[in-house]
């Protein structure tokens, strides 16, 4: 069965977004391919006329650093992610989180734009992202645009933009600073599908007194779209980190997350259970790292 | 249709490609560079790597025109001329290679990683094949032969055969040589049917019931067969010959037509050949068809029930199997304490690399060709020709190389459907099954309910056993009958009980069929029965061990089925050699207590133990024979010939060591001739740990009875006694006289014997259950511990150690034999803790490999101890016995034994499912 008629392979964010406008039937960008090509063949995402596939674009595939900040273009793999050392030193939520996906033959060809743009609650890319308050560049054939990367989920699959018409163009985030940290951590079920039951990511910076100063948690799946936790990022702030902290803690996050049961995956409880662990998990790992 | 440049092992070409078209599907079908293999279609098990540009990608999910301007290396790029590639040479030398179909891309993938880290521990080896799977567990030697490879390509070292503390005591048997076929397996030369294409081929595909019970009210195919490129739609009516198939009950229809009954979801409804995979598929929307549904049943308790939906009009009973021995009332009477239990074992999915391939052919003289990987080529021939309504000899089934069948390739898959298309179209037909169709339709293993009652004395000594046993046996009967019979003669265990009574109900429901697969319905009971015997032993306060010691089976003993066991049964110097195995990594400390493990407050550790026990052969009175043809070829080279089936378990390589053996031949002498019905002798089924002994004493006895005809010629000829004429080393040595064997074989021809002859084998008399005599002529045994860390929090488990004792009568071909030791267990681990075949309500929820998960490298314990017992049995070559399926067994409930001894919860069913395992962990410590 044909899944598509065409495939176009741009070299330039301007070709690809004529090859977008230009598109007289269906469309959809493709990237590495590990999602939607499996989709498509397997007949779970309805047959288009054309694919656009933007890995072979340069100007996506940049990580760098900017003053303060970290640019990482959205064509960037997996494998380029856990193989940066810049990125191992500013981002290492993400390096760890992309460095769990896969074996090597897919984090070769996956990017970092797709696992986003595929918008699934618990991509761990995705969620990694979250907890480094990452900005995502847009570009249409108006133009680039930067807004939170939080705001870009519209529900389990879904993104707040025009997938036909708009490429995800790249990430940014502040470089770590004195005394900041970050992890990120997921329990997989031995049985079935490679998504994550559930997973974590966690940034903080310390106070001089070892205090938590600030922090920011995002995990998933803890609702339709890949959550922020900040009713127990606001919570810790200013606290150190102790038994007592910590049970309150899980139980702020407990009762901002929304949890359920999908069959043949986990149950709600089981992942109300594993929600504080994984907290504690991403926390501690990330405090140490502040010293690092 | 696009232009695609790219260059392939150095060659570069220019191809019109149609953009849907996979870089898999480019290099195998229109390159013809066949090494690179499908197994799964949807990137999940790694099979399909090859380079692009140095890095390894997935090429079953890659649009070759990815591939634009790029370099590819596949297998076949990978050696220097005829110079293997270290990794080459490693997995051949280690044991890596057994079925060969995910051997390209586990080389694949280990020479990215070489490139990337030259000197890789097991930790870097372990994350770099992750993905990368191998479902005949071959993942230790896989380590060993990248670690091997890694040294002759840092360091120069030479890349040496691994030694083993067993095996021995001949010229050629038991002595570590490589499989014949390695080297064809590890440069992408090996044929698997798929590999094989015809001019003018077409590709046939099936349309599926997709509905568990129901009946075909209308069915029209026209508009699919007015399809353009469409040769030929078939239906239930175009079947000239007997439409049921069968294994043993002729109840599974090919086609099944209007007015008749679906089963399961994966029936076939009608079929089609068009020129290309994608018009053939398009056809298949273009059938309409009407299905009314029926109430299903889909479980077998269910299904014994009275006003159960009938799955047949022969109502829901496939066989109540029926044991007793001695007096089960008094036995319970005399017994001090009594035990009962309910086990549940899941569906399980073979999983084999290679999914289901049939290409059928007609040929000039009206003979039907069928290549098809098969585990009983005769069974295909026969059932094939039924079909078609033709005399068996009007059909051959050949057999190419086979990617791993573990029981799932007895049954008919595509054969019979690419024959019929073959017939209609009078072109040749290639029916290829995708992962997804492999999934849905062929027999898995029976899921089973079994309940275990035992009484015994204070003392330990067991005086009764009471089962009662459920099989799933799904739509059709397949090997049904045959599985749940060694599911009831193994439910009580490897253990000498005076007073049984056992009763099973093989179940017929609306799931997919169930049948053969390694354990054959034994493995089901081993985990019932070893699972109560660990809650015995707590009860009473005796060791595990030595419960299980205490009641063992020994030579002289007397089976539960009434058998008298003659020799062989080396149960006790397992248990003994398992147990000071364990005794060593524990320090002579308790390895059942459980222990914390530093720096992780949250873990616990603890040591399990399972014993048990599997026939070798057929058995129960079924005729079990084998039949070898042997021949001094022209060049002096001996051909034995069989139509056993080489699944990757080592066929090919024993006969050939047999072969040698017994001829006094250099191993490149032997040639082995497997699986064609024309040419080759009926071996029977490759089932039943059988081959070895089998089909290995028909080549044996074959090669002796040549020998004795060599001697004889030559001792007329020369006239000297037998005895002074010596076959060594590949001659012939006589007074002062070297005689080829080529010479011989002349000098055979011209006193009138041809130098070729064909040997019937068969086995030791056995009978029916009820009957007196020997249910079995053989029996291997086992003793398993598996060392397990429980995450008390998560319930996740992992597997530490694992160290077991294998009773094999007799190591024929030691790196075959460690490979199958090695190989089982990771089964084993797998079914614990990792694979669930889903069926709700007669639908296939795991129609995915990505919902089926097979171990991977990442599930291999730390360390695997393999212990080799070898206590002969008489009748078996060189005094082996089967192992094919043995190793699997004790494995799930050593692991759900240990799992209770960490953490204190018992566990009933398997896999293990750890959101289940923390709830009850955490109910514990409240």
């Amino acid at each position: 069965m044909n899944h598509f008629q065409e495939y176009l392979q741009p070299k330039s964010i301007q070709e690809a977004l004529k090859d977008l406008s230009g598109a007289t039937g269906s469309v959809a960008v493709v990237a590495g391919g590990t999602d939607l090509l499996l989709e498509l063949r397997q007949g779970r995402h309805p047959a288009v006329d054309r694919l656009v596939d933007v890995s072979g674009i340069k100007s996506l595939r940049n990580i760098s650093m900017e003053g303060d900040q970290i640019y990482l273009g959205a064509g960037v793999t997996h494998k380029e992610i856990i193989s940066s050392p810049l990125l191992h030193e500013n981002a290492r939520c993400v390096v760890e989180g992309c460095g769990l996906i896969g074996g090597p033959q897919v984090r070769n060809v996956a990017t970092i734009g797709g696992n986003v743009a595929h918008a699934l609650p618990a991509g761990d890319g995705t969620v990694s992202l979250l907890a480094l308050d990452t900005e995502v560049q847009l570009t249409t054939a108006e133009g680039d645009s930067w807004g939170p990367l939080i705001e870009l989920f519209a529900g389990p699959g879904k993104v707040n933009f025009d997938r036909t018409q708009t490429l995800v163009t790249g990430f940014r985030f502040q470089r770590k600073g004195e005394r900041e940290g970050s992890a990120f951590h997921r329990v997989m079920r031995p049985q079935g599908v490679a998504i994550a039951i559930l997973n974590m990511a966690a940034w903080l910076k310390a106070g001089p007194g070892g205090e938590i100063e600030r922090v920011r948690i995002s995990c998933g799946p803890a609702g339709p779209k890949p959550f922020r936790a900040y009713q127990t990022e606001e919570f810790l702030a200013g606290k150190t980190w102790d038994g007592e902290v910590y049970r309150e803690a899980a139980r702020v996050l407990g009762s901002e997350v929304s949890l359920r049961t999908s069959a043949h995956r986990a149950t709600k409880e089981y992942r109300h259970k594993l929600l504080p662990l994984l907290l504690a998990n991403v926390i501690e790992n990330a405090i140490q790292r502040t010293n690092l | 249709m696009t232009e695609l440049t790219f260059v392939v092992n150095k060659t570069e070409y220019t191809l019109e490609i149609n953009p849907n078209e996979m870089l898999s599907d480019v290099l195998r079908y229109r390159l013809k560079l066949t090494g690179t293999k499908i197994s799964c279609s949807e990137a999940e098990c790694g099979v399909c790597t090859v380079l692009v540009d140095g890095e390894p990608i997935l090429s079953c999910n890659y649009p070759a025109l990815k591939a634009q301007g790029k370099h590819v290396t596949t297998i076949e790029g990978l050696a220097e001329g005829e110079e293997l590639h270290p990794l080459q040479e490693a997995f051949i030398k280690h044991g890596a290679v057994q079925c060969g179909f995910c051997t390209p891309g586990q080389i694949m993938t280990a020479a990215a990683l070489l490139n990337e880290k030259p000197d890789p521990t097991d930790k870097d080896i372990a994350y770099a094949l992750n993905d990368t799977l191998c479902r005949c567990g071959t993942y230790p030697m896989i380590t060993n032969a990248i670690h091997a490879a890694a040294d002759k390509i840092n360091q120069g070292a030479p890349i040496e055969y691994p030694s083993f503390d067993f095996g021995g005591g001949h010229d050629v048997v038991g002595q570590v040589v490589p499989r014949p076929e390695a080297r064809k397996k590890v440069t992408g030369e090996a044929i698997y049917t798929d590999d094989i294409s015809f001019p003018d081929m077409l590709h046939g595909v099936t349309l599926r019931a997709q509905v568990p019970h129901g009946r075909v009210k209308s069915l029209d195919v026209t508009k699919a067969r007015d399809l353009a490129g469409v040769h030929a739609v078939l239906t239930a009516e175009d079947i000239p010959g007997r439409v049921n198939h069968g294994l043993i009950i002729q109840d599974w229809p090919a086609l099944v037509g209007v007015g008749e009954k679906v089963r399961y979801v994966g029936d076939a409804i009608a079929i089609v050949a068009a020129d290309t995979l994608n018009i053939a598929r398009r056809a298949l929307e273009l059938i309409e068809v009407e299905i009314e549904p029926l109430p299903a049943v889909t479980n077998p308790v269910e299904a014994r029930k009275e006003g159960a939906p009938l799955v047949h009009e022969s109502g829901n009973l496939l066989k109540h199997i029926k044991v007793d021995k001695g007096d089960i009332e008094q036995g319970f009477k005399e017994a001090e304490i009594i035990f009962e239990d309910t086990f549940y074992t899941p569906i399980f999915e073979h999983a084999f690399m290679e999914p289901e391939c049939s290409i059928a052919r007609l040929l000039e003289d009206g003979q039907v060709e069928v290549y098809v990987g098969s585990q009983i080529p005769y069974a295909d021939r026969d059932q094939v020709a039924e079909a078609l309504g033709l005399p068996y000899e009007k059909v051959r089934v050949k057999g190419p190389l086979i990617g791993g069948g573990f029981g799932g390739k007895e049954d008919i898959a595509g054969q019979i459907h690419a024959a019929l298309l073959a017939m209609a179209t009078g072109k040749p037909v290639k029916v290829l099954y995708d992962r997804h169709e492999s999934l849905l339709v062929h027999p898995k293993r029976h899921a089973t309910q079994i309940t275990v009652k035992l009484g015994f004395m204070k003392d330990g000594t067991l005086v009764a056993a009471q089962t009662e046993l459920y099989g799933d046996t799904g739509a059709y009967a397949s090997l049904g009958a045959k599985v749940m019979g060694r599911a009831t003669t193994h439910s009580t265990g490897p253990y000498i009980v005076p007073n049984v009574k056992i009763d099973c109900y093989a179940m017929y429901t609306n799931n997919p069929p169930a049948g053969a697969f390694r354990g054959f319905g034994a493995f089901q009971a081993a985990f019932a029965i070893e699972n109560i015997m660990d809650r015995v032993a707590e009860e009473l306060e005796i060791d595990p061990i030595e419960l299980r010691r205490m009641n063992a089976l020994q030579e002289g003993s007397i089976t539960n089925t009434g058998q008298h066991l003659r020799d062989s049964v080396g149960l006790v110097e397992c248990i003994d050699k398992t147990a000071q195995a364990v005794l060593e990594y524990t320090d002579g400390q308790d390895p059942f207590l459980s222990r914390t493990v530093p720096g992780e407050a949250n873990k616990r550790r603890s040591w399990g133990f399972a014993v048990t026990f599997k026939n070798t052969g057929l058995g129960e009175g079924a005729p079990d024979n084998a039949a070898a043809e042997i021949e001094i070829l022209e060049d002096g080279r001996v051909e034995t010939r069989i139509s056993s089936a080489e699944i990757g378990q080592g066929l090919v390589t024993v006969l050939q060591m047999i072969t040698a053996e017994e001829l006094k031949l250099p191993l490149e002498q032997v040639s082995i001739y497997l699986s064609d019905t024309d040419l080759t002798p009926d071996g029977g089924p490759t089932t039943g740990s059988r081959q070895t002994y089998i089909s290995g004493n028909a080549a044996r006895f074959a090669a002796i009875t040549l020998r004795n005809s060599m001697l004889s010629t030559l001792s007329e000829k020369f006239n000297l006694p037998p005895d002074e004429i010596v076959l060594d080393q590949g001659v012939v040595k006589l007074n002062d006289k070297i005689l080829t064997f080529a010479e011989v074989g002349d000098l055979m021809k011209e006193e009138g014997r041809e130098p070729k002859l064909v040997y019937e084998y068969q086995s030791p008399e056995t009978t029916p259950l009820g009957e007196p005599g020997d249910k079995h002529f053989a029996y291997s045994f086992a003793a398993q511990a598996m060392e397990v860390e429980v995450d008390l929090d998560t319930g996740e488990v992992r597997i530490v150690r694992a160290v077991g004792a294998t009773d094999v009568g007799k190591a024929i071909n030691p790196l075959g034999l460690q490979g199958q030791a090695e190989g089982g267990l990771i089964m084993g681990i797998g079914h614990a803790l990792t694979e669930e075949f889903i069926v709700e309500d007669g639908h296939v929820f795991t129609d995915h490999l990505s919902r089926y998960r097979m171990p991977s490298i990442h599930h291999v314990p730390d360390e695997i101890k393999v212990i080799i017992v070898e206590d002969p049995t008489l009748d078996g070559p060189y005094g082996g016995k089967g192992v094919g399926e043995i190793s699997t067994m004790p494995v799930p409930p050593a692991i759900v034994n240990a799992i209770y001894n960490a953490c204190g919860v018992r566990l009933n069913r398997i896999p293990v499912d750890q959101d289940w395992l923390a709830g009850e962990i955490a109910k514990l410590s409240h």
